[in-house]
């Protein structure tokens, strides 16, 4: 299992980079992860869905999808998109230390 | 393993419902993916993206061995409709959006929608009877111009 080093702490991460223990996710690790997923600042926005993600997954065991995202986080999907070019529950995901969302639409 | 896809251009060329839906959750889940998507409605796709006709898609009954009813059964008046809206109630369920939301949702992920121009000649149509989020109405070189460097995908 590879490992990363976020905020000098090394974390259990997947091939794809999220991390595989949830638990050990401080937000103190979110702009490096971000920088290295291609975000170089988190703005208050970023942070709005990554802490929605991260209250999903602790409430539901799972991350939401983009259409979720777009209807619940308070974020629309045009923005979302804006923030997280790259896949906005992907990558907001991997920011919030949770594993990939799955779900097809 | 590291191999990775960063551009699809979908052709979607049937209007019915389990004509539709496919395509656009390719692309909806390209862009989710990170993936650039491009979505091109030819024929009878163009019911997708028709002012008129986009919100009354229907499944096919007839000639559509999937569905298992009696042939003469997917014939009877009404069928397609009944079918449709039990197709819809449980894709709802499943928070599958309606085709005229899902289509708006995808053109917010920021994939590109464009009405093929032999098929809008074809059936007499002009941008203006498209929805909004029709981006042009382009020719088949100007298709695979934009398709270019990425993977073609037809349904």
């Amino acid at each position: 299992m590879p490992t990363a080093t976020y905020a000098g702490q090394d974390v259990a991460v997947n091939d794809e980079g999220f991390l595989t223990e949830p638990g050990q996710w401080t937000e103190d690790m979110a702009p490096q992860i971000a920088k290295s997923a291609g975000i170089e600042e988190l703005t208050p926005r970023h942070w709005q869905v990554i802490r929605f993600m991260r209250a999903e997954y602790q409430a539901k065991g799972t991350g939401p999808t983009v259409r979720v995202l777009g209807k619940t986080s308070g974020v629309p999907i045009k923005e979302l998109y804006q923030l997280f070019p790259k896949g906005p529950a992907k990558t907001a995901a991997k920011i919030a230390g949770i594993p990939k969302p799955r779900g097809c639409i | 393993m590291d191999a990775t896809i960063e551009k699809v251009s979908i052709i979607v060329s049937k209007g019915s419902l389990e004509g539709i839906y496919p395509a656009l959750i390719m692309a909806n889940g390209a862009r989710a993916e990170g993936i650039e998507a491009n979505l091109f409605f030819t024929f009878f796709g163009l019911d997708a993206i028709n002012r008129k006709r986009h919100e009354h898609i229907k499944i096919a009954t007839v000639g559509n061995p999937g569905l298992h009813l009696a042939a003469l059964a997917g014939g009877l008046p009404g069928m397609p409709g009944v079918m449709t809206h039990y197709m819809e109630r449980k894709m709802d369920k499943l928070g599958i959006p309606p085709i005229p939301e899902f289509i708006e949702m995808i053109a917010d992920t920021g994939a590109g929608l464009y009405g093929c121009q032999a098929s809008c000649d074809l059936f007499g149509l002009t941008k203006d009877d498209l929805i909004e989020q029709v981006k042009d109405i382009i020719t088949v070189g100007e298709f695979y111009a934009l398709a270019a460097g990425g993977q073609i995908i037809f349904t």
